[in-house]
């Protein structure tokens, strides 16, 4: 089944879509495991030109989805880049043709451990295949495959997304014009991997994860689910930003009522966070997507070097990376930028200033919005693209 | 903001550079700020122009006008290059700020097919005046910086920069004394008299011929 043509789609407040993909010709893994056919569930906004070559790839982050602009289906709150998402806007639906798709592994409709194992008849749960960045975007390009583009104007993403970019421009060089890997690395650290496994280890050691059957079983990991959104949460944000928001202040009382109750507003917000987290998430889809997420090392498919990944390369670069992120730290992205020199790669690098800690990317940072707009707006006069208003450039 | 594009306002000095690429060379412009060279370099010459700039607030200028710029300095990203990726490196008012000038000029032209370096004289005869008669660090209009707070880590003269791209087996194919506003000096083709009246010397550099 296929949707309805993408191309007269220009609505802002696209419906949600979904294509199979891999019927004909399943896409093998790099576990080594062939899967197909497999649902992808996706949003676009703007309308893709006539020679299709204003499509602008949006990767999202780990716990991300598809609805960049959209209300959360289950959450209800506006989508996580619905402010840079319209006519006008940085990415705007005027000039560009703007695509996202859920991550295979994902949990909201792309095929996942959560859906239904056509072969059993019952949830994938821990028999779907581990799975990598690199499958990711193999996935991303049958989609792209599908909506008949060739060529990707911009692949742009923070975090996991910035890891999928990266994968993109070293995987399908000649199909990615421009390319805005931000707040990510070319390999996920020992820390990175030590917090993940953090998480996941809060997952199986929660009674009600049944070993992973705990859909075929009526229950939820919700504590476990909910401890790993508390964990990782706090890798997202800076030590600063913390002691601004919350200090040492007390949650709804006047003193420490000595005991183990939320005393702090740092914890108060916390356990918020993680209670809210599972609502929307699925377990089985953290633990495969943190695990993909440990698996990438760019430099490591390329022969120990870096640089060979993007050797010959003629996509433009621009490398974004934010001064108070400590999961993905600016010596990451400037290991990025030492290897596309390397090459002669044509690529920017700008370290905005922000106090605001790895989630920067998603929050309201007007220098790194500036810098990807005019980034943009420089590859759109290379590429023959129209200028704001509809000026050519 | 500093992009004045095509009416001529471009620096006097960066004006000369800038006649001297040759249009749709590939260009390097390390210390390049917000990228006013590049700018130009790119929309009147059809340069494919790359910056390195050390100041964040220059980064960002210059990418969100669309130039490729990364955040780097001389010293430590001119290594990742591969060798003859470049017509032209260029490295204007920086090398004196640099900590070791003499690997950096060696990176430019392994770099570069052609380097274009320009700095202040610390040979010109009103700093050696100023030494000898107050008996303190100069500050004048191309120095302009108290001893304690300059940049400027690394001061030679035209006769010392010559002499270390002999060393370097550099080939000085163009030697240009500028005043204090970065014009072109008429003085007669002499080191020594460059020397003496240069407040700025702008070179173009190659390597020697094998």
């Amino acid at each position: 089944m296929t949707v309805s043509d993408p191309v007269s789609e220009s609505s802002s407040a696209a419906p949600d879509r979904k294509v199979e993909l891999g019927r004909d010709r399943p896409i093998r893994l790099d576990c080594g495991v062939e899967i197909g056919p497999i649902t992808v569930a996706y949003q676009t906004y703007g309308r893709l030109n006539a020679d299709k070559s204003n499509a602008i790839l949006i990767c999202h982050a780990l716990t991300g989805d598809h609805y960049v602009a959209d209300p959360h289906p289950i959450t209800g709150k506006p989508g996580w880049w619905s402010e840079l998402v319209g006519p006008g806007r940085l990415f705007d639906t005027d000039r560009y043709f703007l695509i996202c798709s859920n991550v295979l592994g994902g949990c909201m409709g792309t095929t996942g451990p959560m859906e239904i194992n056509p072969a059993t008849g019952q949830p994938w749960g821990l028999g779907f295949p581990v799975i990598t960045i690199g499958d990711m975007v193999q996935v991303q390009a049958r989609l792209i495959d599908h909506l008949g583009i060739g060529q990707l104007f911009c692949v742009v993403g923070g975090s996991m997304g910035g890891m999928q970019v990266l994968e993109w421009a070293q995987s399908y060089p000649d199909r990615v014009f421009s390319a805005i890997p931000i707040a990510a690395a070319a390999r996920h650290s020992a820390q990175n991997i030590a917090f993940h496994e953090v998480g996941r280890q809060a997952i199986v050691a929660d009674p009600d994860w049944c070993d992973g059957n705990y859909l075929l079983e009526g229950k939820r990991p919700h504590r476990g689910l909910a401890v790993a959104r508390m964990a990782a949460h706090i890798t997202y944000l800076s030590e600063p930003a913390l002691h601004q928001k919350f200090g040492r202040n007390l949650q709804n009382r006047e003193a420490v009522a000595y005991g183990f109750d939320a005393d702090f507003q740092v914890e108060s917000y916390l356990r918020h966070q993680g209670s809210t987290f599972v609502d929307r998430f699925d377990a089985n889809s953290y633990l495969y997507i943190t695990r993909a997420m440990d698996y990438f090392d760019l430099a490591a498919e390329n022969g120990g070097v870096l640089a060979n990944a993007f050797r010959g390369t003629r996509t433009r670069f621009c490398v974004v990376s934010f001064t108070s992120d400590w999961l993905f730290p600016t010596a990451e992205s400037r290991a990025v930028v030492h290897a596309l020199n390397a090459v002669a790669a044509n690529v920017s690098f700008v370290e905005i200033r922000s106090d605001k800690g790895h989630d920067a990317f998603l929050l309201d940072e007007p220098e790194f919005h500036a810098t990807l707009t005019g980034f943009l707006n420089g590859a759109a006069a290379h590429r023959g693209l129209p200028g704001r208003g509809g000026a050519s450039q | 903001m500093m992009m004045v594009v095509g009416n001529g306002n471009l620096r006097v000095d960066l004006k000369l550079i800038a006649d001297m690429v040759e249009p749709g060379s590939r260009v390097l412009d390390v210390g390049c700020g917000e990228g006013a060279l590049l700018d130009w370099l790119g929309k009147t010459k059809n340069v494919d122009g790359r910056g390195i700039e050390l100041s964040m607030a220059g980064v960002s200028a210059a990418v969100s006008h669309g130039l490729s710029v990364i955040q780097g300095d001389a010293d430590t990203d001119l290594k990742d290059y591969p060798s003859g990726a470049f017509d032209y490196v260029i490295l204007s008012q920086t090398l004196q700020a640099t900590y070791e000038p003499k690997t950096v000029l060696s990176h430019m032209l392994r770099i570069g097919r052609r380097a274009i370096v320009s700095f202040p004289n610390f040979g010109h005869w009103r700093v050696r005046m100023h030494l000898l008669f107050r008996g303190a660090m100069p500050v004048t209009d191309t120095l302009a910086y108290e001893w304690f707070d300059t940049p400027n880590i690394h001061f030679c003269t035209i006769r010392d920069f010559l002499s270390l791209c002999r060393g370097l087996g550099i080939t000085v194919e163009r030697s240009i004394p500028l005043d204090r506003e970065g014009k072109v000096l008429p003085l007669p083709s002499c080191d020594g008299i460059a020397n003496l009246f240069a407040d700025q010397g702008l070179f173009v550099l190659s390597r020697a011929a094998q």
